[in-house]
């Protein structure tokens, strides 16, 4: 394989916007490519990710409708790629897998998404049929819902009083919020204090609405070149160093669901194929859709052992200047927000600008290896990249 | 490859009230809901075989926020069969707001009740259900 790298990254604002999937991912991707200092006619091939266009927006077979409103050549294939919310990630692997396989040098991936326009009760029901149809959504099932299953067991297994395990839950909250407070691309922008956390609605027992991330619009994309040509384009290349990406089936087999065996193999593959471990990492964008899954990321890593994670962020180990290793700088899904189908490039976007040192009052000073994590469907998909400012 | 126990044949079961499942005959792992495949080994050399209805639960939670078509707050949980596997259903017979960590570890019987289709999945289909044992 050839080294691959990410020459330019750009995401929207995330939150709720009057524009279309394709706006916000055109706004996205010329950016990327502008980043780049490259032209879309020089794109090879869009690696495009949406989940939910046809509920929002009466459309399928959305990539070819971005690959022409980047003004990408006739010649450059657009592929839609769903992995329910670590969609973007897993596009972007792919994207990567091929320039590194020869097959291409220059190609954009990312996605877009438009959740609000679906309003909470859609929203919550489309959402749900990333869970397993005939067994599991048919019960009813939410995705707050699989992530208050896993802190029953959590605080079951480890033998945490559940009031405890909350208040600990909700410092995870007001960290990844005070981190948003300084992202301008964020969803939520304010802080919020451990009170608020434990006083809000309760959506899924014991999970109340800050321990939620929202439904968000928006959309992320970035340029993947191999790094031969990398430098020849811009001063600052990333590197990517390592990836990996797992599969899992529904919850019923997955049993205990503390353990995220997916995440474990992928983030296996990654440590290996970038030749480092837990302990190198600089900066950590996670799948934070709710606190307890923070938690959770924390240890499939290896940062913490089991049943040890869930007081680092009100130990301060994980926030910004945190004594142990930064966590969702961006403010994460939980504050940033989660535009299901363009999360994982936005993330990628996050890491790409830590490793330039262009992220301003959040730079995570002298960062040079950062990790990216997405999550899809109940625990049955992710995929990590780590990435780096060194080449090899 | 031929599924021993079909989605619909399983569902055929439910509603006569049984929990139809497989033993893999390879490494002797009992397979429920039926699949084609033993998920503990691969191998498809599975038979048919009846399970029990009787568990131990291991985690829920109550949905308050709850998908287009369904009236919250309900139960859903996930229970540990005496045969081994997991099954995720709706615990029933119980007020949703008096559901604690007590539940845990509680022993449960298997049931099920019918959910009607909606505009998505258009299947009526029989969802497990739990009952606690001494309620």
């Amino acid at each position: 394989m050839r080294q691959v790298a990410i020459v330019g990254a750009a995401m929207t604002k995330f939150g709720v916007s009057e524009k279309t999937n394709l706006e916000m991912f055109a706004e996205a991707g010329l950016e990327a490519i502008a980043r780049s200092n490259l032209e879309p006619r020089d794109m090879e091939a869009l690696f495009f990710g949406n989940c939910l266009g046809d509920f929002e927006e009466g459309q399928l077979h959305m990539a070819s409708f971005a690959h022409a409103e980047l003004g990408l050549p006739v010649s450059a294939p657009a592929t839609r790629f769903e992995s329910a919310c670590a969609t973007a990630t897993v596009a972007t692997r792919h994207a990567a897998l091929l320039v590194g396989a020869g097959v291409y040098d220059v190609v954009i991936a990312g996605g877009t998404e438009r959740a609000t326009k679906m309003g909470t009760p859609l929203a919550t029901r489309t959402f749900a049929m990333a869970s397993q149809a005939q067994h599991e959504s048919s019960a009813g099932i939410t995705f707050p819902g699989v992530f208050a299953m896993a802190t029953h067991l959590y605080a079951h297994k480890y033998g945490i009083p559940l009031k405890d395990l909350k208040r600990h839950m909700a410092g995870v909250a007001v960290k990844n919020h005070y981190h948003g407070s300084m992202n301008p691309k964020a969803h939520f922008q304010k802080k919020i204090d451990i009170d608020m956390v434990l006083g809000g609605m309760m959506v899924a027992d014991p999970l109340q609405l800050f321990d939620c991330c929202p439904f968000s619009d928006g959309a992320a994309a970035v340029v993947v070149a191999n790094a031969g040509k990398a430098k020849d384009l811009i001063k600052n290349p990333i590197y990517i160093a390592g990836m990996g990406q797992a599969s899992n089936g529904p919850l019923y087999l997955q049993k205990d669901l503390t353990r995220v065996r997916a995440r474990e193999a992928s983030i296996a593959q990654a440590y290996k194929e970038a030749g480092i471990g837990p302990d190198d990492l600089d900066v950590i964008e996670l799948h934070d859709c709710f606190t307890i899954a923070e938690i959770l990321a924390l240890e499939s890593f290896g940062v913490y052992d089991f049943g040890k994670a869930y007081d680092a962020a009100t130990k301060g180990e994980t926030a910004l200047n945190g004594a142990r290793v930064v966590v969702n700088p961006s403010g994460g899904l939980k504050a940033k927000g989660h535009p299901i189908g363009a999360t994982g490039a936005a993330q990628i976007t996050e890491i790409v600008e830590q490793l330039r040192g262009e992220s301003g009052p959040r730079q995570v000073e002298g960062a040079c290896i950062g990790l990216v994590d997405t999550l899809g469907g109940d625990l049955g998909t992710v995929c990590n990249i780590i990435l780096t400012n060194r080449a090899n | 490859m031929e599924y021993k126990i079909t989605f619909n044949h399983y569902q055929q079961g439910l509603e006569q009230g049984k929990f139809l499942g497989l033993t893999c005959n390879a490494c002797h792992s009992v397979i429920f809901p039926p699949a084609a495949v033993c998920r503990e080994c691969g191998s498809s050399d599975l038979t048919p075989t009846e399970l029990s209805g009787r568990g131990t639960l291991r985690t829920f939670t109550v949905v308050r926020v709850a998908p287009e078509g369904k009236k919250p707050p309900y139960i859903v949980a996930m229970a540990e069969l005496d045969e081994g596997p997991w099954a995720l259903g709706n615990l029933i017979n119980m007020n949703p707001d008096a559901a604690d960590m007590g539940l845990i570890g509680k022993r449960v019987s298997l049931g099920r009740h019918m959910v009607k289709g909606d505009t998505y999945a258009s299947d009526d289909t029989w969802v497990l259900t739990f009952a606690l044992k001494d309620a």
